[in-house]
């Protein structure tokens, strides 16, 4: 039996959500930017977000199971790209990220995480029985840990840190037992030391700052006090549209970026803080709703894999606007400047309407 | 639905063993509850604690700048400039940004700025009791590095700023130095005050008329409220109080006398005081040596700072007002006075003076003995004139010291004139009960004799007996010296302290006359001041050779430090004096070296009275003055036309 997969069958609200999330952040980057030298790049951001939501509905015409069949070249290339871009790639504010494609720079890493989804999600589709096994730690460990090793090295930690979810998220679909998670968070408090050693100078600051938010109000935490200040002061209904004071003058750094959601608080209060929460939440329960109704197990994990990096870096960022996390370079996805970000977000989205377009086909 | 329809590449789709729908749901509500997490987050900071931090980020945007006052001018009788300002930058600590000031962000400025970083730490921490809006002055008149630092710097250090300023200036350096005083920045104590409204930084006069005046010269500070970015850049402006600046004080000193009477002193160590006696107008105050108050205006090195205390002549010191001396035979005019009004002996009293004579068993000396003569027969009028010892040491025996001191305390010494000056010391007239309070003992007979002549524990400050002597010669009609005009001052809501009408103590014609004539003699007749005598001019005066330690010591050591005080006061004309001179020149040997400066000064006074009209006393005479000599510019070529 089969039927027919129809394009009004996809699943518009998901689209809906992204681009209404997307069309906000626009909004806040040309507040945050109109009256400095950035002041064109908001023109930049609706190009990618239009090229994103049009390559999302491509994306969902495809069925995903094509996709997963590519997984081996997908990966494959995606890792010659992350140790070539560490060889050959251009140094552009102290990291290796980005690839300069015609004018454009490009961040590898945002794609890996696209591939790490698709590579996760290939894994245990194929995978039987209900509880994973050591040999599931270590083949997928090896799999996600080589990019992830490799992004840290640009270095890209926050990125790097946002492939974890998807593989925990995996796990845990797949079934783990409670013994395997006690060995691991042992195993993990042990190398906490260790990775101590290889945190940058000013990564090691971060956390210190997060521990103790007072002892250096100019440095390190100035960046989260200000942050805090901005988000504070906006009060309930907010400054108002690019009458953010703390975001315009400069105190909230990069406010049309990592710190976007801060700008926004700013401006448009705990109003405009519930609105965007909302349809971040809207948005990931309705992909954990796919995960649940999706055709097959490898659509479900594709969706889950995706919510989870989507939750991770929305939860991350939002949070540590407010102290409750280390300050991290996790953009805000759909919201924070960043073409790469966006488009492959977008594209995410296009996995997930495809997954979710065919729950009935099989 | 077949099982494993699809297979492909190595990739099998088996028939799903579907994981549990908890699972799902788990990660449904974890994320919901995560989600309602962060909201209770920002709800925490945008409502529960929203006044909080939008104070916070006010202080972020809004920075208070004080907009500094000029402090008044301080001009000369004629309106002529002695204390001015000019603008500069100083250098300023913002404390309102939430930032706190680590010891190595403190050191960083120090270096920046070239001052002590300890010193710096020290400031910063006085000023924590203060107000965050309130700035902290941190360098003064800053060097254009200084400038260039905190503009090149705006992204390390935002909490730095710069505020133009009004720089004091004395244009005229060292002349009337300690009599102008100097500004500086306010002390702590000053600052913690209650009731203070100064703030740390605030310049305000640390001496002499810049101190006393102080409350007239400094104006109010104004404050500008504007927008600044996070690297501290103005933005824009909201309000702007302006500053109030402070009011000109116009001094009865006449700069033209004062020019005259420093130059007259020279290089030697010492004062010259000149007064109206009739008004207590100061036309003239000089003290060396001097200082340039210039130095203090900007901040001091400690070379220059540690020079100027620790150098032995004590050029801070205004010694017009603060040197205590004996004043030797001046003193005399005092002695003569209480002998004349209390009628223990008439103008004609004679005696013979044959150099030196025995009282209480003991031998006092002439000054004269050591020519080996003595003045041979004098009367009164001649012991002034030749300053006969032996004619005085008789009087004082005659007297005694409770009448010499009763008169010289209702004559103008042992007790502060009331002049407005910060510092003035009362000087000392000795008497049984002062040594029976200070030493525990008896009055011995022989200090009589000493302080009859102006020897002894006697001591007047320069201004004191210019200011004895001009109350003296006006009939008993003491004024009270003064700086700044009374009528200026009420204008400006100060009052005076001691209504001169106190001050009066008449004294009888007969004696007034006496001692009128036999000071005009010490001038015109070949007396001691004969060097002040002057072809056409009626001045009149006494001298005084004041021993600091004894003849013998002084023979002895032949130290520059122990040679004797040389004193002169002089006044013109002999019969109702206008102009009253006293100088000191501290270890001049004789007073003949004193005697020429008063007559110089008293010379440019009446060159300057014969050159044109006199000078305007009032300001309002000055106004019209002014108005009046404008009109006849205009008109007079036009009426001589015709």
């Amino acid at each position: 039996m089969k039927r027919t997969v129809r394009f009004r069958d996809s699943d518009w609200t998901l689209l809906a959500l992204g681009v209404a999330i997307a069309a906000i952040g626009i909004a806040e980057i040309y507040s945050a930017t109109a009256h400095t030298p950035l002041a064109g790049q908001v023109n930049r951001q609706v190009w990618w977000v239009l090229l994103g939501a049009v390559l999302a509905i491509v994306v969902s015409q495809l069925d995903y199971h094509r996709i997963l069949e590519l997984i081996p070249w997908i990966y494959g290339g995606c890792l010659l790209a992350l140790a070539g871009l560490l060889v050959l790639g251009p140094t552009i504010a102290g990291a290796k990220r980005w690839i300069p494609i015609g004018g454009l720079t490009f961040q590898v890493s945002e794609m890996a995480k696209l591939v790490i989804i698709l590579t996760v999600a290939a894994y245990f589709a194929d995978r039987q029985g209900k509880f994973v096994t050591w040999r599931d730690y270590l083949k997928l460990g090896a799999l996600v840990g080589l990019p992830a090793v490799l992004v840290a090295m640009e270095p890209d930690l926050g990125t790097a840190l946002t492939f974890f979810p998807i593989v925990a998220a995996g796990f845990f679909l797949a079934g783990i037992r409670p013994r395997q998670v006690a060995v691991l968070a042992l195993l993990g408090a042990m190398l906490l030391p260790v990775g101590w050693h290889f945190l940058k100078p000013y990564q090691r600051e971060r956390l210190v700052s997060y521990v103790h938010p007072a002892q250096d109000t100019q440095g390190s935490s100035y960046q989260g006090t200000q942050a805090k200040i901005a988000i504070g002061s906006g009060g309930f209904w907010g400054k108002g549209f690019a009458s953010g004071t703390q975001s315009r003058l400069g105190f909230v750094p990069v406010s049309h970026a990592d710190f976007i959601f801060a700008a926004f608080a700013e401006e448009q209060g705990f109003v405009g803080t519930l609105i965007v929460l909302l349809l971040y939440l809207a948005l990931l329960l309705r992909l954990l709703d796919g995960a649940q109704t999706a055709g097959d197990r490898a659509g479900s994990y594709l969706l889950v894999g995706f919510a989870a990096v989507l939750f991770f870096q929305v939860a991350v960022n939002v949070g540590m606007m407010i102290g409750f996390f280390p300050i991290t370079g996790i953009p805000l996805p759909l919201m924070s400047q960043g073409g790469s970000s966006a488009l492959f977000t977008f594209l995410g989205l296009g996995l997930a309407m495809s997954v979710s377009m065919r729950r009935f086909v099989n | 639905m077949g099982s494993g329809t699809c297979k492909t590449m190595g990739f099998r789709f088996p028939e799903d063993e579907r994981f549990p729908a908890w699972k799902i749901t788990f990660l449904q509500y974890l994320v919901a509850g995560s989600f309602f997490f962060l909201l209770f987050g920002y709800w925490r900071l945008q409502i529960a604690h929203h006044r909080e931090y939008l104070e916070q980020a006010e202080r972020n945007r809004i920075r208070n700048l004080p907009v500094i006052a000029p402090r008044g001018r301080i001009l000369d009788r004629e309106g002529r400039v002695l204390a001015d300002n000019f603008p500069a930058f100083s250098v300023l600590l913002m404390r309102e940004s939430p930032s706190a000031l680590t010891s190595e962000r403190v050191g960083g400025i120090a270096r920046g700025l070239d001052l002590d970083p300890g010193e710096l730490e020290r400031q910063i921490a006085r000023a924590e009791k203060l107000p965050r809006f309130q700035p902290v002055i941190l360098k003064q008149s800053a060097a254009l590095e200084d400038i260039a630092f905190v503009e090149s710097h705006r992204v390390e250090y935002p909490e730095l700023d710069l505020l133009q300023v009004q720089q004091r200036s004395y244009p005229k350096q060292k002349i009337a130095a300690a009599m102008l005083g100097y500004v500086g920045e306010v002390s702590g104590e000053m600052v913690a005050k209650r009731g203070s409204h100064y703030r740390p930084g605030d310049v305000v006069g640390q001496s002499g008329i810049e101190r006393t005046y102080d409350s007239i010269l400094e104006g109010r500070d104004g404050m500008r409220r504007v927008i600044v970015d996070s690297r501290g850049q103005e933005m824009g402006s909201m309000t702007t109080i302006n500053a109030l600046p402070g009011d000109d004080l116009r001094l009865t000193i006449d700069l033209d006398l004062q020019m005259v009477a420093e130059a007259a002193l020279g290089d030697q160590s010492g004062a010259v005081v000149a007064l109206d006696p009739a008004t207590g107008e100061v036309l003239a105050m000089v003290s060396h040596p001097s200082f340039d108050p210039n130095d203090f205006a900007r901040r001091m090195d400690a070379a220059t700072w540690e020079q100027l205390t620790s150098d032995p002549q004590k050029p801070l010191m205004n010694k017009a007002i603060q040197a205590q001396l004996a004043p030797g035979s001046v003193f005399k005019i005092i002695t003569g006075a209480a002998a004349l009004e209390t009628g223990t002996i008439k103008p004609s009293y004679t005696l013979q003076c044959s150099g030196l004579v025995n009282i209480y068993g003991h031998t006092y000396h002439d000054w004269v003995w050591n020519k080996g003569h003595g003045h041979g027969t004098v009367d009164f009028h001649g012991a002034i004139v030749h300053s006969c010892d032996v004619y005085f040491y008789t009087l004082g025996k005659l007297l005694g010291i409770e009448k010499i001191a009763y008169f010289a305390r209702r004559l103008g010494l042992g007790a502060r004139t009331g002049i407005d000056l910060p510092g003035e010391d009362s000087g000392l007239v000795p008497s049984p009960s002062w040594v029976k309070r200070v030493f525990k003992r008896q009055w011995y007979a022989g200090e009589t004799i000493s302080v009859a002549i102006g020897q002894g524990a006697v001591a007047v400050t320069p201004l004191q007996i210019a200011y004895a002597i001009g109350g003296i010669v006006s009939g008993g009609d003491f004024r009270q010296p003064h700086l700044a005009f009374r009528d200026q001052l009420r204008v400006l809501g100060v009052k005076p302290e001691k209504e001169d009408e106190e001050r009066r103590f008449p004294l009888s014609d007969e004696t007034v006359e006496a001692l009128s004539r036999a000071m005009w003699g010490v001038v015109n007749e070949g007396g001691t001041g004969a060097a002040a005598y002057e072809p056409g001019l009626d001045i009149a005066g006494k001298t005084g050779t004041a021993q600091v330690v004894s003849v013998e010591l002084q023979q002895a050591a032949k130290k520059h430090e122990y040679r004797n005080n040389a004193w002169f006061v002089g006044y013109s004309p002999s019969a109702k004096p206008e102009i009253v001179v006293a100088a000191l020149v501290m270890q001049g040997d004789h007073s003949t070296v004193a005697v020429p400066i008063a007559r110089d000064v008293i010379k440019a006074y009446f060159d300057k009275k014969a050159a044109r009209r006199p000078p305007p006393n009032q300001l309002q005479t000055q106004i019209r003055v002014m108005s009046e000599a404008r009109e006849p510019l205009l008109s007079s070529p036009e009426r001589e036309a015709r």
